[in-house]
């Protein structure tokens, strides 16, 4: 894909240029394993605490920072310590661990075996979802390239340090991307998320052991935290939000795609990267991080009070495209997966869409999620059939109400906050809309195509 | 069983590669269910033998990954994106191309035995919705027009 202009690429600065391939004479002609070679001289706590000054965060979707994670395992339990990288993207809106595992594959090795390293790992697992079944032969490809360089395996550069990446491939559920449902799948058996406490990975993680679990994307930035050095990295973007993004951009945009950024506004992005929306069309509303993220709607004011005392007061486009930015607008930068809805969208229409995506992929361990989940399918979808019923707006929102944070894990959240963000924010349109279509001559052919629910 | 020797050696190169043998549930389930099309009950009391755990811990890993299965499907395996933007791209529509180019039926086997065509969830490249994977093959940008020639080029390699 074409890099645009405003972007600043570092994770992905490689990845489209002409010519460049997975193989390890590619990134090794780019510099590759640089920073492995460095990182084995380096005392493991030095590392530790660099890639806790450069206030990393996890790109995976909570934004917890990536150093403090680290600082949790618990080192003195005499249990072998495990890393998993995270590499089940299936949160909807969501591609860019995809680039990053397709085209570059060594910069996550060795982003793993700095981190390894690190955090003294000797057994590290890459767990990748079913439906990318090149991707984890590019990564089963790439490991065996790396070991026969003598960056992965034993004797690591002849440091003496020794450590395996076993690449471990899902089987279509999405709760594998919650990180204990990911231990309980990555122990062969059914991925229903562990309760916390006890069960924090980082003392009671795969088999009991301490355990990172760490997204894609932020492993490959432990590279570049080695290379630019935290201060370097923290220039990009503002405090408490280092770094660049990777952020994914589906929907009603002229240029929908991946796009790596420092700090701009979620305009910048939507507008002036993408195109704004295709000709004759208006932005009605953007999912900003992923599919479970409250919905953000065109047109509303966004007004708040800084940590420091200023006000805020922005429009969509004005909101600051970072965790903090979209945080202070209601919502969240979640997995960076942005879906743009323009004015042909029925918000109903894609609520029953991603109702029917959460009552498919509920573990069903905890009754309000596996009951709710479906009837708010159920509901959503009598909606767009034209059975909705007076009550239903209300029901939607008990339901919901019913779910978070009434489950073991977060998915409790994801499948409340649509529900209850785009009622919140749309509410007419649901109230309307159940009246209107209860017309039996209305075209319903559209709405039905959108909530793709059968 | 009756698994191919390439299979086996599969096998046996996953086992060793976890700490605990239960986790290579999935890795096995995935080499037989490409070996044999599906996971009998056969199979997930081989799997359970082989990995000293109770078959009704295979079966439960069986039951719960919607990509494993326990009959057969068509000889081409489809999964169109049905989530939220590749919806909004178009992906129903290319669903009910493919759907009627084999005169098939949601989740059942076409007629000839040819492919089953299934909804997946989100594929993870929303980027360039609409999306399917035909066995292990994503195909995007999709239009009513493209997934046609996806369809004729299945017929042509099946007559082939």
């Amino acid at each position: 894909m074409a890099i645009h202009p405003k972007e600043q690429r570092l994770v992905l600065k490689y990845a489209d240029e002409p010519g460049y391939t997975p193989s390890i004479d590619s990134y090794l002609a780019h510099g590759g394993y640089d920073m492995l070679k460095k990182a084995v001289t380096m005392e493991p706590q030095a590392i530790i605490d660099e890639v806790k000054a450069s206030t990393l965060r996890g790109r995976g979707g909570a934004g917890f920072p990536c150093g403090l994670k680290w600082s949790f395992v618990d080192r003195k339990s005499g249990k072998p310590i495990y890393l998993i990288c995270n590499c089940d993207e299936s949160e909807p809106g969501t591609f860019k661990d995809r680039q990053i595992v397709h085209k570059d594959p060594h910069q996550l090795i060795e982003g793993m075996m700095i981190s390894c390293f690190a955090n003294n790992v000797a057994k590290a697992f890459i767990y990748i979802r079913e439906e990318m079944p090149y991707g984890a032969k590019i990564l089963d490809e790439a490991i065996l390239e790396a070991k026969e360089k003598g960056f992965v395996g034993d004797n690591v550069l002849g440091s003496g340090y020794s450590c395996e990446i076993v690449v471990h491939r899902g089987a279509a559920a999405y709760i594998c991307g919650e990180e204990t449902g990911l231990i309980e799948s990555l122990e062969g058996k059914r991925a229903n998320p562990r309760i916390k406490p006890p069960y924090f990975p980082a003392v009671l993680g795969l088999y009991n052991c301490p355990t990172i679990v760490n997204n894609v994307e932020t492993l490959c930035n432990a590279v570049h935290i080695l290379d630019m050095g935290a201060e370097g990295f923290k220039k990009i973007g503002r405090p408490n939000n280092a770094g660049t993004r990777i952020w994914c951009v589906s929907g009603g945009v002229q240029r929908p795609g991946y796009y790596e950024v420092g700090e701009m506004t979620l305009g910048e992005l939507v507008y002036d990267i993408c195109g704004g929306p295709l000709p004759g069309r208006s932005i009605k509303a953007i999912i900003p991080g992923g599919s479970s993220m409250k919905i953000l709607k065109n047109g509303e004011r966004y007004k708040g009070k800084n940590p420091d005392g200023s006000e805020y007061d922005w429009g969509l486009e004005d909101i600051p495209l970072d965790y903090d930015g979209i945080a202070a607008a209601g919502s969240m930068s979640g997995s960076g997966g942005m879906m743009v809805l323009d004015d042909t969208v029925s918000i109903p229409a894609a609520l029953a869409n991603l109702m029917a995506f959460y009552s498919h992929e509920s573990c069903g361990q905890c009754t309000p999620c596996r009951e709710g989940s479906l009837w708010l399918k159920k509901i959503t979808s009598r909606m767009v059939h034209g059975e909705a019923r007076p009550e239903d707006v209300d029901l939607m929102l008990d339901v919901a109400g019913q779910i978070a944070g009434r489950t073991i894990c977060a998915f409790g959240f994801a499948v409340a906050w649509p529900v209850q963000s785009y009622i919140a924010k749309f509410e007419d349109e649901f109230r309307e809309y159940a009246a209107h279509l209860s017309d039996p001559n209305a075209d319903r052919q559209a709405i039905k195509e959108l909530a793709c629910n059968g | 069983m009756d698994l191919k020797p390439e299979t086996l050696a599969e096998i046996e190169a996953a086992i060793p590669k976890y700490p605990e043998a239960q986790s290579a549930v999935m890795p096995l389930l995935h080499a037989i269910q490409k070996d044999q099309g599906a996971i009998s009950n056969e199979a997930a009391e081989w799997v359970a033998e082989k990995l000293g755990i109770a078959p009704i811990n295979v079966l439960s890993v069986v039951t719960f990954y919607p990509f494993f299965r326990q009959h057969k499907i068509g000889k081409r395996h489809i999964r169109v994106c049905r989530t939220l933007s590749c919806a909004m791209a178009g992906g129903s529509k290319v669903c009910d191309k493919v759907l009627s180019e084999f005169e098939a039926e949601l989740n059942h086997a076409s007629p000839d035995g040819e492919v089953t065509v299934e909804f997946a969830e989100c594929l993870a490249s929303c980027g360039s919705a609409p999306v399917m994977l035909v066995d292990e093959d994503l195909h995007e940008n999709l239009t009513v027009e493209k997934a046609k020639e996806i369809c004729d080029k299945i017929k042509a390699e099946a007559k082939a």
